[in-house]
């Protein structure tokens, strides 16, 4: 059973939100004894998804958890948007594809830094974006 | 607006990152870069992450965009002193710095970029070594 532990949540609205946002990721990262490594990644993956936020949705909300799984404990981060939403998730997952001018590695490549990776978006109302990261994953 | 200081050195231009970059600063150094190259005729720049705690897919894009605005602007670039765990999720992450070169520190960064000057000065004459070479083997 997944226990909540803390939460915390940040509103994304501009560029000069994105570097606080991953202070605050890493402040919580740290403070569970989550290595470096796995730290570079996860608070990699959140600006990688917080920056797509920014860059497709004009901004949204972002909430950090602390949660535990028995002995295990990780930080779950989830982006909300009222975005326009993504018509094919499959293709935005593919690495590579951009509609902006970008390299098309965020979404795909933040998947693959963290443990579990969820996404749901329709569109006209928003996309939401899950992830998790393991202490010891 | 706050702006990366840029040192020269020699033929060398310095940038050492101290802070995490926003967006607005690190288009600004890609642009005072380019300036620097054209005004001071640099032949290498040099660039100091050794502070980064993270490099995202919009910040390996600035670095390989100085990397490749300056060998157009006839300079060759260097990163060093990145971080273990940066180069583990950069991998992972899917990003190649193409453009760049990378060094582990300010000194190996130094030395490679001197090096590289070198060979571009000699370059010609050993790429016509090397097309002899090809004919006699055919």
């Amino acid at each position: 059973m997944r226990i909540v532990l803390n939460k915390d949540s940040m509103n994304i609205e501009k560029e000069q939100d994105v570097v606080p946002f991953r202070n605050r990721v890493k402040e919580y990262a740290v403070k569970i004894g989550m290595s470096v490594v796995n730290q570079t990644k996860l608070i990699t993956a959140a600006s990688e998804l917080a920056r797509n936020m920014l860059k497709y949705a004009g901004g949204g909300i972002t909430k950090i958890e602390v949660i535990s799984e028995g002995r295990n404990s990780g930080i779950r981060l989830i982006f909300e948007d009222k975005g326009p939403g993504i018509s094919d998730i499959a293709l935005a997952m593919k690495d590579g594809f951009s509609t902006g001018k970008s390299l098309g590695i965020g979404l795909p490549g933040a998947k693959r830094l963290v443990n579990e990776f969820e996404i749901k978006s329709s569109v006209g109302e928003g996309t939401t974006v899950s992830i998790i990261k393991w202490k010891n994953g | 607006m706050d702006r990366i200081p840029i040192l020269r050195m020699g033929n060398f231009l310095l940038v050492t990152i101290q802070i995490d970059l926003y967006d607005r600063l690190a288009i600004n150094l890609e642009t005072d870069l380019v300036n620097m190259v054209n005004k001071t005729q640099a032949k290498g720049v040099l660039i100091d992450i050794s502070a980064l705690s993270i490099v995202d897919s919009f910040m390996g894009r600035i670095l390989g965009n100085i990397g490749n605005m300056a060998r157009i602007m006839d300079a060759e670039t260097v990163v060093v002193g990145m971080q273990p765990a940066v180069a583990i999720t950069l991998v992972e992450l899917g990003l190649e710095l193409k453009g760049v070169h990378t060094a582990l520190n300010v000194v190996k960064g130094m030395e490679l970029l001197r090096n590289k000057i070198k060979d571009l000065d000699t370059g010609e004459e050993e790429e016509e070594e090397i097309a002899t070479n090809e004919d006699s083997t055919e």
